[in-house]
């Protein structure tokens, strides 16, 4: 599609925004924008009012949680007075963080979906990004899910509240270190993680 | 004794009228009956539902009730919308966590004497939702359940079969003795205990009063060459 167009063009128009291209290596090849938040609200409007994405269908949100990559690399090592090339374990941890992903069409452009993200900075405390509900009002209620769901705070969101648990409800059960409550008691066709999980219940229940 | 075979004792005692002098006398245009029979006969044969549905389940609960399959012909075509007027409770659907206050406290806000079908997988255990966060393992943790239908979701002829077994189930039940039903026994509760939202889940996540899980038993079988002994789980009601 025309991405680099636009990254170019959002560049341009909105300065200090920053763009990356993210590929989808896939046979659908769907490629996506990744923006700042900071400059997101901007960049959201560009697409609309000037790119012509007048309709926002989906919004939705990911979790990454923090890993560690395991790379095997080269380094040269004076051993007994030679140079050796000698393997060495690097292993770099890449902070986890949450992300929103809005997918945008044109109807008057016939073009889409255009696949517009935005990561926030870690999964703890730092998780505002700002609301697109202004530029593109059926994001609201999707919005108010991701919050349910993530737990990231929408800024300028008009109505953030929980949208399908509880409003007491503490946890984001969508997150991928989310426990769920251990209501196991009774499975009668256990399998797989849900035997284990009812076996530790039963060995905490003592029924074992 | 244990229960059933008492209820069936006093059922024998209580055919005042023997039956084949009933259908002789029938016959010359003399019923008798009593006044069980009527009693019975007239809270089966005017069981009105809640109009409520909570899901897939609830479209099907629908269709009964159209003409086609036409659950007026059994005695329930007026559906109310307010609890204080229905007897019967259909449970359709996937019953959430955090609906499952609202449906409890509905069922509280029901006169006696009042019955409950638990419609489709959902409503029985939690069905394909089961594992899930937010669905409750089936409504029988917290109120008491008579029929229940699996199906997902069940077809209306399923729908009207457990209609007819509930029916059936009111006219064997007995006015007097320890086996009477609920609204007939001042000691026995009417309203059960409505649950809360807590932070995690839905406090208490049962009601003991109304549902026990299973105690499981481990079945040690006999000792064969080869295996180690210990393995099946069986579930003991």
């Amino acid at each position: 599609m025309e991405l680099e167009t636009f990254k170019s063009e959002i560049e341009a128009a909105v300065p200090g925004c920053r763009l990356e291209i993210i590929p989808n290596p896939s046979p659908s090849a769907q490629h996506s924008l990744l923006v700042d938040p900071e400059h997101g609200l901007a960049a959201a409007y560009y697409l609309r009012d000037t790119a012509q994405f007048n309709f926002c269908t989906n919004v939705t949100g990911i979790d990454w949680p923090p890993k560690e990559i395991t790379e095997k690399i080269k380094i040269k090592q004076i051993v007994d007075g030679v140079e050796k090339d000698v393997d060495q374990v690097r292993k770099t941890s890449v902070p986890g963080y949450l992300e929103a992903v809005y997918h945008l069409y044109s109807i008057d452009r016939k073009v889409g979906p255009l696949p517009l993200r935005m990561r926030t900075a870690d999964r703890d405390s730092r998780v505002h990004l700002p609301s697109l509900t202004p530029v593109w009002r059926s994001a609201e209620f999707q919005e108010r899910e991701i919050y349910d769901l993530y737990g990231i705070f929408f800024d300028g969101h008009p109505d953030l509240r929980r949208l399908l648990m509880w409003d007491d409800f503490a946890d984001h059960p969508m997150r991928r270190d989310y426990v769920d409550p251990d209501d196991y008691e009774y499975e009668p066709t256990a399998h797989d993680q849900v035997l284990a999980r009812a076996r530790e219940h039963a060995a905490k229940a003592g029924a074992l | 004794m244990d229960r059933a075979a008492k209820h069936f004792e006093e059922q024998r005692i209580s055919k005042a009228v023997d039956e084949n002098l009933k259908a002789e006398l029938s016959k010359q245009g003399i019923f008798a009956t009593t006044l069980q029979e009527l009693y019975n006969w007239g809270r089966k044969s005017s069981l009105w539902p809640l109009n409520f549905g909570l899901a897939c389940c609830a479209i099907e609960m629908i269709a009964t009730t159209m003409a086609r399959y036409d659950l007026a012909r059994f005695g329930a075509e007026v559906f109310r919308p307010s609890p204080r007027q229905a007897d019967l409770m259909i449970v359709a659907g996937t019953v959430t966590k955090k609906m499952a206050p609202q449906v409890v406290r509905l069922y509280n806000q029901m006169p006696e004497p009042k019955y409950v079908i638990s419609m489709g997988a959902c409503a029985i255990s939690g069905g394909p939702f089961k594992q899930g966060y937010n669905v409750l393992k089936g409504i029988d943790r917290f109120i008491p359940v008579d029929i229940y239908i699996p199906g997902c979701p069940p077809r209306p002829e399923a729908l009207i079969d457990a209609f007819i077994a509930l029916q059936k189930k009111i006219d064997g039940q007995q006015l007097t003795g320890e086996t009477r039903p609920r609204h007939l026994n001042a000691a026995a509760p009417s309203e059960y205990t409505v649950p809360e939202f807590g932070a995690h889940d839905i406090e208490p996540t049962h009601n003991p009063g109304v549902w026990k899980p299973p105690s499981l038993v481990q079945i040690t079988p006999a000792p064969q060459a080869g295996t180690d002994g210990t393995r099946d789980i069986q579930i003991r009601n």
